[in-house]
């Protein structure tokens, strides 16, 4: 394969449309995935503070959906559900439940004992110290989590081409066939820069949702 | 009232950590509980909030079961303040203040004013500290505020886990005297926990002395000190525990019990017979009567019968007119100065009715020093 850097910028200035289609599919298919690992992930990761014994289970399937590798995981939801961009997502939703559960695990676990037993004695019920107080205390470590889950969710993304779900994963692949490096290297590129991209976003509401009070010192 | 009633905590089916314990609280007052660690004094305590809830027994709030009241609601209507203080660090000092007026739905008016009334009373102002966040304050403030917020929802009783024991001495102080003085104004009934003796005798309207999850002796500071019930409360307190406090201290602890009179009309001679026959070196003057409530007239001490030349004088002729009594419970501290401050070597001390029982005298004064000296060693 030969590389040179004007050819790549060529390839770029030619292409950019498809390139930018194929992010934006990319970035919607992994966001969407996030986004039900939140909603799923949260409140399991609240769930599993207050029980043990669920909390060791949840934590363990969690981890070992972490460790199967991220091709292997596509090939088995092939052979299960089939091909398709449902199918890319639930996988890239499955991923990024790990982090998100054991972060919120974390977060709200790491609360200061005191501050949930003053909250108590004074007579605030379960909920309203979850969300009055743990929740607030524990939005950096939470964040955290979501930030890991949308990096890595992103990067796994570039599989999904292998169902026939399309984004980022299309560009490269075609690239590795036509041995193409430019459209390798665009592809990988485009990826990393979405990857920084939703970092930057979520460290920005990150610091949007933290108290004052827990930044000053 | 709070009414502590057989009340058993068992965790394991072994040992009752608290163990029929009875205990009742009165209206208005600080009653400290105190005793080693592990005997059982946050258990307790944390069961009239139902933070824990008891084996057996029952606890009643002015003479309803507190199982009767709804948890949430009955907290609410519980100060809580714990050693770890438990600020919200993510809120400010006026929303920590304000939490609990806020979940029960006070209006947002009488809160904001309930806040700048509680910051004015614990001398943190509204203006420079509300909008702060508790990380920004120090210690002995931070405690403050806790005791606001326990104030906050206006409840009768407060409950004081240890308050001031993580802050350092002259914090711990100022603090002291601090919930002494809301008290004199809010007379709220204040359960208070701690470890420190003297903080107990200083803060406790009573003091309840525990051990092993049962109370030993519940009694005034003053009653405890003078009366300890057994060897264990003498030793937790600690023998020269009522010297250390000398407020403590009264009139009626330090005179000479062995007080003698004399009729204003007896003779020198007489005197100096009496003197002898009760060995004592001062006699009080009364009119001739033998009723308990004699008027005193004067004093006559051993040195103005020395050279008296005129036998015909009598005791009304030479005693001491110009001396002052004392009543019984007046602190030693004000019988010292008005003694020093008026040259007085002999103060007589009287009942509520009036009633001559006893005389202070230097021999008295240094009787009570020596009493806490050490004996053993040899000069
Ligand atoms: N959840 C629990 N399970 C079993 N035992 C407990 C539990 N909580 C407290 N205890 C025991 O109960 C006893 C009394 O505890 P408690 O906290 O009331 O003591 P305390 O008098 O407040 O002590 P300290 O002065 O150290 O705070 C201790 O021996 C403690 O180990
Ligand atoms: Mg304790």
């Amino acid at each position: 394969m030969d590389f040179s850097f004007s050819k790549f910028i060529d390839y770029i200035v030619n292409n950019w449309q498809y390139v930018l289609e194929k992010s934006a599919d990319h970035m919607s298919m992994s966001l969407t995935a996030v986004a039900f690992s939140c909603l799923i992930g949260i409140p399991l990761g609240v769930i599993i503070t207050r029980n043990k014994k669920v909390s060791d289970v949840i934590l363990g399937i969690a981890n070992v959906i972490q460790t199967v590798p991220s091709l292997a995981l596509f090939a088995f939801m092939i052979s299960i559900f089939g091909i398709g961009r449902t199918n890319a997502i639930f996988a890239l939703f499955l991923y990024a439940l790990l982090p998100i559960i054991k972060n919120t695990y974390i977060g709200i676990k790491n609360v200061e004992p005191a501050i949930t037993q003053a909250a108590t004695g004074m007579g605030m019920t379960k909920f309203q110290i979850l969300y009055k107080v743990e929740m607030p205390l524990s939005v950096a470590v939470i964040m955290g989590g979501i930030r890991i889950a949308t990096v890595t969710g992103i990067g796994v993304a570039t599989i999904a081409t292998l169902i026939g779900a399309g984004g980022l994963g299309d560009v490269i692949y075609q690239g590795i066939g036509m041995a193409n490096l430019q459209m390798i290297l665009t592809g990988a590129i485009a990826s990393a820069v979405l990857a920084l991209f939703a970092d930057f976003v979520l460290g920005k509401v990150e610091k949007k949702l933290t108290s004052k009070g827990l930044t000053t010192n | 009232m709070i009414e502590i009633k057989g009340v058993v905590k068992n965790y394991d089916g072994v040992t009752n950590v608290v163990d029929n314990l009875n205990l009742t609280i009165n209206d208005g007052e600080i009653v400290v509980l105190i005793g080693e660690s592990g005997c059982g004094k946050t258990t307790t305590m944390k069961m009239i909030n139902r933070l824990i809830e008891p084996t057996s027994g029952a606890i009643e709030i002015d003479g309803k079961d507190i199982k009767q009241f709804e948890k949430i609601e009955l907290r609410r209507n519980i100060g809580y303040v714990i050693q770890q203080i438990g600020l919200f660090p993510h809120l400010t000092i006026g929303q920590n203040i304000a939490l609990i007026p806020k979940l029960v739905k006070k209006d947002a008016k009488e809160t904001l004013a309930r806040v700048k009334e509680l910051m004015e009373m614990i001398d943190l102002s509204y203006d420079d500290y509300a909008e702060r966040y508790p990380g920004e304050l120090s210690g002995g403030q931070q405690q403050r505020i806790g005791v606001a917020r326990a104030l906050a929802n206006d409840p009768d009783v407060i409950l004081m886990d240890e308050p001031f024991s993580a802050l350092d001495p002259i914090t711990r102080e100022q603090l002291q005297n601090e919930l002494l003085k809301l008290q004199d104004e809010l007379h709220k009934t204040i359960v208070f926990v701690t470890h420190d003796i003297d903080e107990a005798f200083k803060i406790g309207d009573k003091v309840a002395l525990m051990k092993d999850g049962a109370i030993i002796q519940y009694d005034t500071p003053e009653g405890m000190l003078k009366n300890p019930l057994n060897d264990f409360v003498e030793n937790f307190i600690g023998q020269d525990r009522l010297w250390k406090t000398p407020d403590m201290l009264k009139a009626s602890d330090v005179m000479e019990k062995n007080v003698v009179t004399i009729g204003a009309n007896r003779s020198i001679v007489n005197a100096i017979g009496i003197m002898r026959d009760r060995q004592t070196k001062v006699l009080v003057v009364v009119k001739n009567t033998p009723e308990p409530k004699t008027e005193i007239l004067g004093l006559v001490g051993s040195n103005r019968l020395r050279g008296v030349e005129n036998g015909d004088l009598k005791m009304k002729d030479i005693m001491k007119t110009d001396f002052r009594s004392t009543h019984k419970d007046d602190c030693l501290a004000t019988v010292l100065t008005m003694r020093k401050e008026n040259n007085l070597r002999y103060t007589p001390v009287l009942d509520d009715n009036g009633s001559l029982i006893g005389i202070i005298t230097d021999i008295s004064v240094l009787n009570v020093i020596t009493d806490v000296m050490p004996v053993s060693e040899d000069y």
